[in-house]
């Protein structure tokens, strides 16, 4: 098979690259140039940057495979990074690294698929895809502690059938002894922790310098409707947060609720942060087939699934669980399979 | 491999190499130096000097050895504007090379006044256009000989003719990279009071060029340091460069006449085919006033990034444009000053040919691009 590679210089998808060449395949890399400073500069922190595409460019020379650069930068502002400062905006948490996902590395690549004549998309994600009797699932990666189906959780059938994730079968460890054995530098890499634009620093800096507008000044209330301070805008906020409040009321206060139409940062004791319902939006399934009833559902990337139901587009936990921020994916599990995923529009108490 | 990407860079000529050599090894002295060995080296750098001269109808003194191309240019701009001379502002194209556009930049951010001035869809600028921009704190007009995206010939010599009619203080610089190997360079008859040439396009070195400064010039050295060049550019001199340059210069002269025929006649003949050959495909390049040896046209429907890859797995290069750094295709300024728009600019691929182009390559290269888009579309 010909495979397109996406290698951001990472050790995962140098490795993917390694696995298939060895397996036979022919194998194109590609790097991604995602976004660029205000002087075109490459982001210097994050998944995808020049000393990363440098490092992909030298992996793919020493596999003696073809490489590019392609140019999503276009793309990636309209459909991650303005639809962050969005949601900001908007009082929701977003993820971009998932909305990358979906939008650009599996949507747009996939689609190129036939340019470049390939027959599948390989990406360095820790997460399994198997052919069943009943087309492709999609299960957590062999190493749990890496496992990142959750952020894959969105794939169906159409991408799943064409996408292979050969070092979801490897754990880290191992991943890096292939790495190591065959003497790449990214072998021992650090893992890349920070959203690519926004670097090393506050997301909260990204906002003010690229969307200032997203910082209307409002009230922080508690729960009772009392005023207890003012902030500088609701950007600058998520559900869940406890430090950098700038309001003093003796026992510990939380973000529990954010109000964009009235710019209003409600407060709240631990117990006050408690979601018993979430409503769900662009809920997908990876084998087509909706599901409901009792479901496993995991609403953060390093969380564990729990039990809830699902009826229609509204998810009930259990047991109420704390800090479920609109914007958030939930994957809903069964076992290790992944049976789908979906964006939390917003809660109830 | 079929290479049609000669505008950024071109295989060196016969003979270049073997003329550099001794001066890497046996001649290795700096040519700043007093004992025999440095008086060596410091013959062949001026011998390299002349013989450069003699082929611009330059003066010795008036060639400056320098790093390239992006140097030269800087040195023109910067020198000019940085210079103790009162007036510092700089009059330019909106189609000139990065090396330009962006020393303009750093100018205008430094607060020279700079203005860079518009073309029209074929990307001609206008004598008549230029001197609109031109005013009593002018230093400089900066317009490019061959355009190397579209090959597009300005008539240098009739801007220069018309800027120092207006006002013989305001001094002209052309960047004439992509125009050593097809037009005759004489700064005499362009009129111009700097030019700069770049080794590596027709043959000769990478990372050797030269500024032509005419005499009475004053500039500000970009590089300070020892005063190497009378002051004008300071470092020690890389004489094998600056004798492979030499070289190359004069292999390029000998051979102007048939490369402005043949190389013409592949590009005409390649050129011809995928106009045939493709629906609705578009010229950037100008039916005429242009280079012998540069070719850019839209293809509709089908994007640069990709036909670039697709040919280089055919064993093809070409490029969108001029070399980014990153490798990918980004959007050509010139063809959206020239009125494109980014979409079509993304549709546009540049095919350039050289010295060692051959008239069966280029039908098997036009034979496979008319398929892959075929396949594309």
């Amino acid at each position: 098979m010909r495979a397109l590679v996406a290698m951001s210089g990472g050790v995962d998808s140098s490795v993917a690259a390694a696995l298939m060449r060895d397996e036979g395949h022919d194998v194109i890399g590609v790097t991604l140039k995602l976004w660029s400073g205000p002087n075109g500069e490459a982001p210097t922190a994050g998944c995808c940057t020049v000393s990363d595409a440098e490092d992909a460019r030298r992996v793919a020379a020493e596999l003696g495979i073809p490489y590019y650069v392609l140019d999503y930068t276009d793309d990636f502002k309209d459909g991650v990074v303005d639809r962050f400062v969005a949601d900001y905006a908007s009082g929701q948490t977003p993820n971009p690294c998932i909305e990358c996902n979906r939008t650009v590395k599996f949507d747009r690549l996939l689609n190129r698929l036939d340019d470049f004549e390939c027959d599948i998309l390989v990406t360095g994600h820790h997460a399994r895809i198997r052919e069943t009797g009943d087309g492709w699932a999609l299960l957590r990666g062999t190493d749990t502690a890496k496992d990142q189906s959750y952020v894959l959780s969105m794939l169906t059938q159409a991408e799943l059938s064409r996408t292979r994730l050969p070092v979801g079968e490897l754990t880290k460890k191992n991943v890096r002894s292939i790495a190591a054995g065959m003497g790449m530098r990214s072998a021992h890499k650090p893992e890349s922790m920070e959203i690519c634009f926004v670097g090393q620093r506050d997301y909260r800096g990204f906002l003010r310098d690229h969307a200032p507008d997203v910082f209307r000044p409002g009230k922080l209330i508690d729960t009772s409707g009392t005023e207890l301070g003012r902030h500088d805008g609701i950007a600058g906020f998520t559900v869940g947060q406890r430090r950098g409040l700038g309001v003093a009321v003796g026992e510990p206060r939380f973000v529990v609720r954010i109000e964009p139409e009235t710019s209003l940062i409600v407060l709240g004791r631990r117990d006050e942060l408690a979601v018993r319902d979430a409503d769900l939006t662009q809920l997908t399934w990876t084998n087509g087939r909706a599901n409901g009833g009792s479901v496993m559902a995991q609403y953060r990337a390093h969380g564990e699934p729990v039990p809830g139901t699902l009826d229609g587009s509204t998810l009930t936990f259990a047991t109420p669980q704390n800090a479920v921020a609109p914007g958030q994916t939930v994957a809903f599990y069964d076992g290790e399979s992944v049976l789908g995923g979906a964006l939390i529009a917003g809660t109830n108490l | 491999m079929i290479y049609l990407d000669h505008a950024a860079t071109t295989p060196m000529r016969p003979g270049v190499w073997d003329a550099m050599a001794p001066f890497t090894r046996d001649v290795f002295g700096n040519s700043s130096g007093v004992h025999e060995v440095s008086r060596k080296a410091k013959n062949a750098l001026e011998e390299a000097r002349e013989r450069i001269a003699g082929l611009v109808g330059a003066q010795p003194m008036e060639i400056v050895f320098t790093s390239g191309g992006t140097e030269s240019d800087n040195l023109a701009l910067k020198g000019v504007a940085w210079s103790p001379a009162p007036r510092n502002g700089v009059v330019t194209v909106a189609t000139e090379h990065e090396a330009v556009l962006e020393t303009a930049d750093l100018l205008e951010r430094f607060e020279d006044p700079v203005t860079v001035v518009g073309v029209d869809d074929h990307g001609f600028v206008t004598p008549a256009d230029l001197l609109a921009a031109v005013d009593r704190n002018t230093a400089l007009v900066s317009v490019m000989l061959v355009n190397n995206e579209t090959g597009l010939i300005q008539d240098v010599a009739a801007v220069a003719t018309a800027v120092k009619a207006h006002d013989p203080d305001v001094l002209v610089h052309t960047d004439a990279v992509q125009a050593f190997s097809s037009e005759d360079l004489d700064v005499t008859e362009l009129g111009i009071d700097m030019m700069t040439i770049t080794g590596h396009k027709f043959g000769g070195p990478k990372g050797a060029g030269i500024l032509y400064v005419r005499q009475g010039t004053v500039l500000e050295p970009v590089l300070h340091g020892g005063g190497q060049e009378l002051g004008r550019r300071s470092g020690t001199h890389d004489v094998s460069s600056a004798v492979g340059l030499a070289t190359a210069m004069e292999l390029a002269v000998a051979d102007r006449e048939r490369f402005r025929t043949e190389v013409g006649q592949i590009r005409d003949d390649f050129e011809k085919r995928l106009m045939a050959g493709i629906d609705g495909a578009l010229l950037n390049t100008p039916e005429a006033n242009r280079s012998s040896h540069h070719l850019n046209m839209r293809i509709p429907g089908v994007r640069n990034e990709t036909l670039l890859m697709r040919l280089d797995q055919a064993g093809i290069a070409a490029s969108a444009g001029s070399a980014c750094q990153s490798g990918a295709a980004t959007v050509s300024h010139v063809l959206e000053a020239m009125g494109l728009s980014a979409d079509e600019a993304r549709e546009s691929v540049r095919f350039t040919f050289g010295w060692t182009s051959t008239p069966d390559e280029a039908i098997d290269a036009a034979d496979t691009v008319v398929e892959l888009v075929g396949k594309l579309r």
